[in-house]
């Protein structure tokens, strides 16, 4: 009986999970500033892919939306905090790169009428990717992933661009192959709020999916962006700008410093992945999930240096 | 090993790369020994073929294979198959004769949970196979290129390096090329047309003028195609590399042998 019952209980809190408007929060962190952090952990069904940290940025005329999520489900729930705070339109879904966590909830936007908008790499990398994204994140998140499209934007940013959201004008600025090759980071220069994506991580380990030195130089070069406080890609909401790189450029030069000894003493890539970034593994979370990957990549770069 | 022991670790092997496969996912391997083998017995490694891969891909686009061989001169040839790919048959090896080559150690993409099969022609006609269970990477890894833009305008570049070998009578290699080895199924987001895939077909690799081998692969080869291996040197004073793609490229490559083995 009791175990019919706990059966019942956990039935009921999976289908909530999958199906329910979910428990969604976003914080006003400056005025007309919206954030929501998601959790540090993998995409389940559990937490319908909620991982990444998602914004909006409020003009007098209109809304631009910053990354939607890791499911349909996610963005639903996203939009409707959104209604709370502000009924005025969607102008603009602006994604900070191509990973699921960050896009997998755009098909909830599109009946708003936003533009969609990204780095020029990012509709080839949604092309790419997408259809494997939607079939291997099946596995880990079953029917969380159920109605999950792949919309690319029709608005691409080559180098900069201004998005005037009335008398807001935020700042989209495309970067060189780094965290991924489709980075774009949106600041807010009237509230000093700057959405840094995927190129800052916080408490979760940095993802190299793109290119270990073009990380490197990009992290640097985004120290001179005038901010006082970021929405990073994961972690802690908001967070001190610049000092919040700090953690994120340490992890990568441990980790380039120890690939770049390991091709010079002759190691292979299996035997790096293993042992490269290890001295770092008390500082972050998930860092079992990625080090050894950000490894691998970063190994098949470094070893082309040199003569 | 007598016959029907071989045929008895031929069962086990063949039980084992099953209970490892993906819940209910038909075996893809019955097929793949048709299409690749020409449906020809494969027995067990038996020790002539061993393969080195991770528990699991840490990245989907780059994953570590290493094929060992005992007995070189047993060797024709060695073939990597990733059975759950969408091109299984990631690369085949000819080996030289006399070239002496004791492992080779390559990238492949793996797009999800995979058999992967190390398969050697022997001398004396026979196929063994040896198999490792890889699990897919995990979050947003995949088997895609990481730039695009970089991999073409670096396409054709070479590089070459020297190991100190553990078996003092070998020299130790690493061959490296330049290419997006990309798949054709990508979507060209402008034209909606699929991308044509554009990879590395063909590379030989030679000690003077004697081979130490010839690959055939395809697109399961990760970009930037990459070859380590050991081979019996022949006094031979140069390295030398010929790489061709789909698509009517030929890249070379020559360096001279130093002393680093």
């Amino acid at each position: 009986m009791l175990r019919g019952i706990l059966t019942l209980v956990a039935t009921l809190a999976a289908q909530f999970a999958a199906n329910a408007a979910p428990a969604f929060s976003i914080y006003e962190i400056a005025p007309g500033v919206y954030a929501h952090q998601g959790k540090t952990s993998l995409m389940t069904r559990e937490n319908i892919g909620d991982i990444a940290n998602l914004g909006a940025i409020v003009g007098v005329d209109a809304v631009a939306v910053i990354d939607t999520g890791g499911s349909l489900i996610e963005g639903r729930a996203f939009l409707a905090a959104l209604r709370e705070k502000t009924q005025k339109p969607i102008r603009y879904v602006i994604n900070t790169h191509a990973h699921p966590d960050h896009t997998f909830g755009n098909g909830a936007f599109v009946e708003t009428g936003a533009i969609f908008v990204g780095h020029k790499n990012l509709p080839r990398a949604l092309a790419a990717r997408g259809p494997h994204y939607l079939s291997a994140f099946r596995d880990q998140m079953g029917d969380a992933l159920d109605g999950v499209t792949i919309v690319a934007p029709t608005v691409t940013v080559a180098d900069t661009m201004t998005l005037d959201l009335g008398h807001r004008e935020i700042v989209l600025q495309a970067w060189r192959t780094a965290h991924s090759e489709c980075d774009l980071t949106v600041l807010d220069p009237k509230s000093g709020v700057l959405f840094s994506g995927d190129l800052l991580f916080l408490q979760h380990v940095p993802v190299v999916d793109g290119s270990l030195l073009g990380f490197l130089d990009v992290a640097d070069r985004l120290a001179a962006i005038k901010a006082t406080q970021v929405v990073a890609g994961h972690g802690p909401v908001p967070a001190p700008w610049p000092k919040a790189l700090e953690d994120e450029r340490a992890y990568l030069m441990r980790l380039t410093a120890d690939l770049r000894a390991a091709i010079k003493k002759g190691e292979g890539v299996a035997a790096a992945a293993k042992s490269a970034g290890a001295e770092e593994r008390e500082k972050w979370r998930l860092f079992d999930d990625y080090n050894a990957r950000n490894a691998t990549a970063g190994f098949a770069e470094l070893e082309w240096e040199g003569p | 090993m007598n016959r029907s022991a071989l045929c008895a670790a031929g069962a086990f092997f063949a039980l084992i790369a099953t209970a490892a496969l993906a819940e209910n996912a038909p075996d893809p391997w019955p097929g793949l020994v048709t299409d690749i083998f020409q449906n020809r017995a494969v027995g067990a490694a038996d020790g002539a073929i061993a393969l080195d891969a991770p528990a699991r891909a840490e990245d989907a686009a780059i994953v570590p294979m290493t094929m060992r061989f005992s007995n070189p001169s047993q060797i024709k040839v060695a073939t990597l198959v990733i059975d759950q790919n969408p091109m299984p048959m990631a690369a085949a090896f000819t080996l030289g004769d006399k070239s002496g080559v004791g492992f080779i150690e390559t990238r492949v993409r793996v797009n999800s949970y995979s058999n992967v099969h190390a398969v050697a022609e022997t001398s004396d006609g026979r196929l063994r196979a040896d198999a490792k269970f890889v699990k897919a990477s995990g979050g947003c890894s995949a088997p895609a290129v990481k730039d695009q833009d970089e991999a073409i305008a670096n396409i054709g570049k070479m590089k070459y390096r020297e190991f100190k070998s553990a078996d003092a009578a070998k020299r130790e290699a690493q061959i490296m090329i330049r290419h997006p080895n990309a798949s054709g199924m990508q979507m060209d987001p402008v034209s909606r047309a699929y991308l044509p895939a554009h990879f590395i077909d063909k590379v030989e690799v030679f000690q003077g003028d004697a081979p130490i081998f010839t690959m055939e692969g395809g697109i399961s080869l990760s970009e930037d195609p990459t070859f380590r291996f050991t081979y019996a040197p022949n006094g031979a004073k140069t390295i030398r590399v010929e790489a061709y793609d789909n698509k009517g490229g030929v890249y070379k490559g020559e360096w001279p042998i130093g002393e680093a083995s």
